[in-house]
């Protein structure tokens, strides 16, 4: 029998190990990118420098790296572990894009990175560059194929309910690789990668100026990072939009969700800007609106109007009933009952099973179901609206101060006498925005999905392993232990080497090592 | 299609088998060399040598353990979940022990305090001897069966066993067995990379470590003729949907010999053991590490296959509910799903090894102490 707490700490278990994975992944795809793009400009123009440049921003990838790895080791297993009915129910979809992530992408990736770090004497320069754009091409195709899986969890297309095999099946592989969830999620996801390492190279070449200290060296990878961060925010916030837009496609609840959308409002819909949602009152209190933007955002139009979750709601008890009935026809084939009629009948009404599978959270025989326990279902069919209606803002809001730093960055870098400290300190104290906008928009893509972890077909709650809560309280404390002594060490060894500077390379012409020139 | 699901299933059971046959290979020779860093480097310099003969190809070696999960999830979705979640705590050891690896080789030159080094030269001891044991402790479950059943007609997984149980007197040989092979893995590839004192080190690993994996092997093989085997009743629907439920098996001891009573030439297999074992031996002996790692790559390959054809069709056997036992017939992905990820093995698989094999030519060449003081700055 699942209970309540098992579930609870199963999802707890996820959001933490992978909000964590997700602190050292945005770091190497954009990362990974930039050393390419100095390293290019190393082989191009010849100039040391640059070698210097990729060399030390290489180090603190490497430091990054690390973890990204190990943290990673745990997502893959997670999915068996802690999520066995998930993985049964759904591993002839998901599980492929995963694959083919190892054989395209980390293959790669990992292959290729050892010889990024020991392969300078051993390459030519142009050998050498090859391998660090395969070392970011891996990272980067990695994000591709995770996303498929993820952006079919969002919008399950190209695959059927099997009745037989109790489970989802693959129809076509095309429409789960061309999902438009899964495309808008991986550029934009990307796109917050380049920016974070953007926001990482502009802080510490910040830091460095701010100092005095190789004024050269750090100079140029101000002017690199400023350049590519401004073209990624910008990139960020456009896709992001996309993004909104394509929720209001596939993922109604979520949208609504997002805004505050409580009802549905004629044509085209104002956009909260701040406001305080109450869902039991089914309200936002003191609400400041601006006219016309949802609906643009949602709809790209001013006609179409934007579903509220009032009608939502509405639709989902629908649903649920035709589940219920799906259930019950279900039953009867999986007790061997192979009737043409039962068969087709079924047939008919299977896409809604799922919505009978969330009766099971409340009873064990759906199709017994009292109103009450579907009236439960019904009213949490929605996630809940104040976290994600307040997680988006503060992404959004991150996302627009990003812009703004980046700007004034760009013009700092082209213009000699606007370096001032000011704007030195505002490129050194944005340092944390990225990941905040990043752990924040992963909370609104996976809370907002709830209580799905596939959308319309699985419920979270029934997604879990049959573990005892006490085995996943041990599994969680461990990982928090172990992941909690990690941090301390990686931001210890990031502090030093970025202290150290490219005085680490031990080239005998930085700061540290030569009389002070500036 | 060129494939019918008949033949697609026995494809994929062959690719998860290379699969983890390449981990055992590449990865196995890591986790062996993890195991020997604190007996064969005696002092700090002579520890950088060793990490440094794996320092550059570690990363992508332990690919190919993520690749047999994958692998493992994407084909055969039900082992996946069934063996992840009853090997629940097991799974979690390896995991935490894992973790040791990446930031033990990655972090542990970057600082060059003793306590710091020494602290994590023991965290690789463990990232490599944990994981070894575990991952023969499993196989060695695989064997014996697991005590789980499919609860009702929604399939819900139960394991009614316990952490405590997977520790039985043949499992815990079945690890042995994988820690002395991939020990003796690691010597030999230390044996290649390195000269002078480690070198005769490993060399003597070597020897010791091959006769365990002999002996061990041996007695495995002995035990499995009286160990309890499964063996499918009912007629064997090969094409048909993967429904775990849709059979009976029965279980008598001896049973896992079955296969080679009906296919004498697998026999082949085991005796393949003990004479690439043999010839490794004595390669090692005669200062040939290089051949002597194919021959030691054969060991463990016809090692893991002797499990391989025991078990066929039995994947991952029930001892609790035996027609739940999960099979090459009834625990596959659909047909559609086998084939394109056929495709996209064919197509990858050999890039990966043109380009893995690429790398290593690179980075061919021997690792030595005054190579590691002269690289202080940019070496492990
Ligand atoms: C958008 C990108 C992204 C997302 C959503 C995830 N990952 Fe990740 N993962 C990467 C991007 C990435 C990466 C950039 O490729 C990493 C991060 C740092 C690194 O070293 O490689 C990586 C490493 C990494 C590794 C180690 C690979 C190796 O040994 O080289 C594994 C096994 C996973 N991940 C598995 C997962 C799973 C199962 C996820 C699903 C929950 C997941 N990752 C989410
Ligand atoms: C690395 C980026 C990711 C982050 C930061 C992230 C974050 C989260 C969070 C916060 C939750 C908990 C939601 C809740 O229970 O309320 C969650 C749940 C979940 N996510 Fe993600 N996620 C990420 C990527 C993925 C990917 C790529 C997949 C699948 C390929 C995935 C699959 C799941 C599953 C199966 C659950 C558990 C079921 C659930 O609670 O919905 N996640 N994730
Ligand atoms: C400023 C405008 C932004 C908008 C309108 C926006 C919009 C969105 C939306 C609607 C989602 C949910 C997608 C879904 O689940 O369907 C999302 C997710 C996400 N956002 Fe943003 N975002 C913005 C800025 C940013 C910034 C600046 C970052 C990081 C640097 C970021 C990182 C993420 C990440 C990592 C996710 C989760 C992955 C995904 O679902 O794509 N976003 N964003």
């Amino acid at each position: 029998m699942i209970t309540d707490a098992v579930v609870e700490l199963s999802r707890w278990q996820f959001a933490v190990t992978t909000l964590y994975h997700f602190l050292f992944v945005p770091l190497t795809i954009g990362l990974s990118v930039l050393l390419a793009i100095m390293e290019s400009t190393y082989v191009l123009t010849g100039r040391e420098i640059y070698k210097d440049m990729t060399q030390f921003w290489g180090k603190l990838f490497g430091i990054n790296f690390a973890l990204g790895v190990t943290t990673g080791l745990t997502m893959e297993f997670q999915f068996g572990m802690n999520w066995s009915y998930f993985s049964h129910y759904v591993g002839d979809v998901f599980g492929a894009p995963l694959a083919i992530e190892g054989l395209m992408a980390f293959f790669m990736e990992s292959t290729f990175v050892g010889l990024f770090f020991f392969g300078w004497d051993k390459l030519s320069k142009g050998q050498h560059l090859i391998v660090t754009w395969l070392v970011a091409l891996g990272s980067n195709l990695s994000a591709l194929w995770i996303l498929v899986a993820n952006g079919w969890m969002q919008h399950p297309v190209g695959a059927e309910f099997n009745y037989e095999t109790m489970r989802m099946e693959v129809t076509s592989f095309a429409a789960l690789l061309f999902n438009p969830a899964a495309q808008v999620k991986f550029v934009h996801t990307v796109a917050a990668g380049y920016t974070t390492a953007s926001a990482f190279v502009l802080a510490i070449s910040a830091y460095y100026m701010l100092k005095g200290r190789d004024s050269a060296f750090s100079q140029r990878s101000y002017t690199i990072a400023a350049g590519f961060g401004f073209a990624a925010v910008l990139s960020v916030i456009v896709l992001g939009d996309e993004s909104g837009y394509t929720d209001g496609e596939v993922q109604k609840a979520k949208l609504a969700a997002i805004e505050a959308e409580w009802h549905t409002v004629e044509a085209p819909a104002a956009f909260t800007v701040i406001g305080f949602p109450d869902q039991a009152a089914m309200k936002t209190h003191y609400a400041i609106k601006i006219p016309w933007v949802l609906g643009l955002i949602g709809t790209r139009s001013i006609d179409t109007p934007i579903i509220g979750l009032t009608e939502i709601l509405e639709n989902n008890n629908k649903h649920i009933h035709n589940g219920i009935k799906a259930y019950g026809l279900l039953q009867q084939l999986r007790d061997g009952n192979k009737d043409k009629a039962l068969i087709s009948e079924f047939e008919s009404v299977k896409n809604e099973l799922g919505y009978g599978l969330l009766l099971k959270r409340y009873t064990e025989n759906v199709v017994d179901a009292t109103d009450e326990q579907i009236a439960l279902a019904v009213k949490n069919s929605i996630p809940h609206v104040a976290p994600l209606f307040w997680t988006f803002r503060v992404m959004v809001g991150s996302g627009f101060i990003m812009l703004i730093v980046f700007t004034i960055a760009v013009i700092a870098s082209s213009i000699r006498k606007c370096r001032k400290d000011w704007i030195l300190k505002l490129s050194l104290y944005t340092v944390p925005l990225p990941w905040i906008a990043c752990e924040t928009g992963w909370f609104v893509a996976e809370f907002g999905r709830q209580p799905w972890s596939i959308a319309e077909v699985l419920p979270t709650f029934l997604s879990t392993s049959s573990l005892t809560k006490w085995d996943i309280i041990l599994s969680l404390s461990g990982y928090i232990l172990f992941y909690t002594v990690f941090l301390v060490i990686e931001m210890f060894l990031m502090l030093k080497y970025i202290k150290l500077g490219p005085s680490s390379l031990h080239k005998r012409r930085y700061h540290f090592e030569v009389d002070q020139r500036g | 299609m060129i494939f019918d699901y008949e033949t697609l299933r026995i494809i994929w059971w062959a690719f998860l088998g290379f699969l983890i046959i390449g981990f055992a290979i590449m990865g196995g020779y890591d986790l062996g060399v993890g195991i020997l860093l604190p007996f064969l480097g005696k002092n700090d310099d002579e520890r950088r040598v060793i990490l440094n003969a794996i320092g550059s190809t570690w990363e992508g070696n332990q690919v190919w353990f993520v690749m047999a999960g994958g692998a493992l999830f994407a084909a055969w979705p039900t082992v996946y979940a069934v063996t992840f979640s009853s090997f629940y705590f097991a799974l979690l050891l390896a995991l935490f022990a894992l973790f040791l690896r990446p930031l033990g080789f990655d972090y542990r030159s970057k600082v060059a305090t003793p306590l710091w080094r020494e602290n994590w030269d023991r965290a690789l001891f463990v990232g490599g001897f944990v994981p070894s044991l575990v991952l023969g402790i499993a196989f060695g479950n695989l064997l014996k069966g697991i005590p789980f059943y499919f609860e009702s007609s929604d399939m819900r997984i139960i394991y009614s066993g316990t952490f405590w149980g997977l520790l039985n007197p043949f499992a815990l040989l079945a690890g042995l067995l994988s820690l002395s092979m991939f020990t003796m893995h690691g010597a030999i590839y230390l044996q290649i990379k390195t000269i002078d004192s480690i070198n005769w080190r490993a060399k003597k690993a070597v020897l010791i470590f091959t006769m365990s994996t002999l002996v061990l092997f041996a007695l495995a093989g002995l035990w499995i003729v009286n160990l309890n085997g499964y063996h499918i009743t009912s007629e064997v629907l090969t094409n048909g949907a993967s429904n775990p439920l849709s059979k009976f098996v029965k279980r008598e001891p001896g049973l896992w010999l079955d296969n080679y009573g009906h296919l004498p030439s697998l026999w082949a297999v085991p005796v393949t053991t003990f004479i690439s074992a043999i010839i490794a031996l004595v390669l090692s002996r005669a200062d040939k590490p290089g051949s002597a790692f194919v021959f030691s790559s054969i060991t463990i390959a016809s090692i893991i296959l002797t499990a391989g054809c025991s078990m066929f069709p039995f994947l991952m056997p029930s001892s609790l509910s035996l027609n739940s036992s999960l099979k090459v017939w009834d625990a596959s992905s659909s047909i559609k799903t086998l084939n394109v990820m056929f495709w996209a093995t064919v197509i990858f698989l050999p890039l990966i090894i043109i380009y893995t094999s690429w790398v290593f030519r690179v980075l061919r060449g021997k690792v030595t102490v005054e190579h590691v003081r002269k690289n202080n700055h940019t070496l492990y």
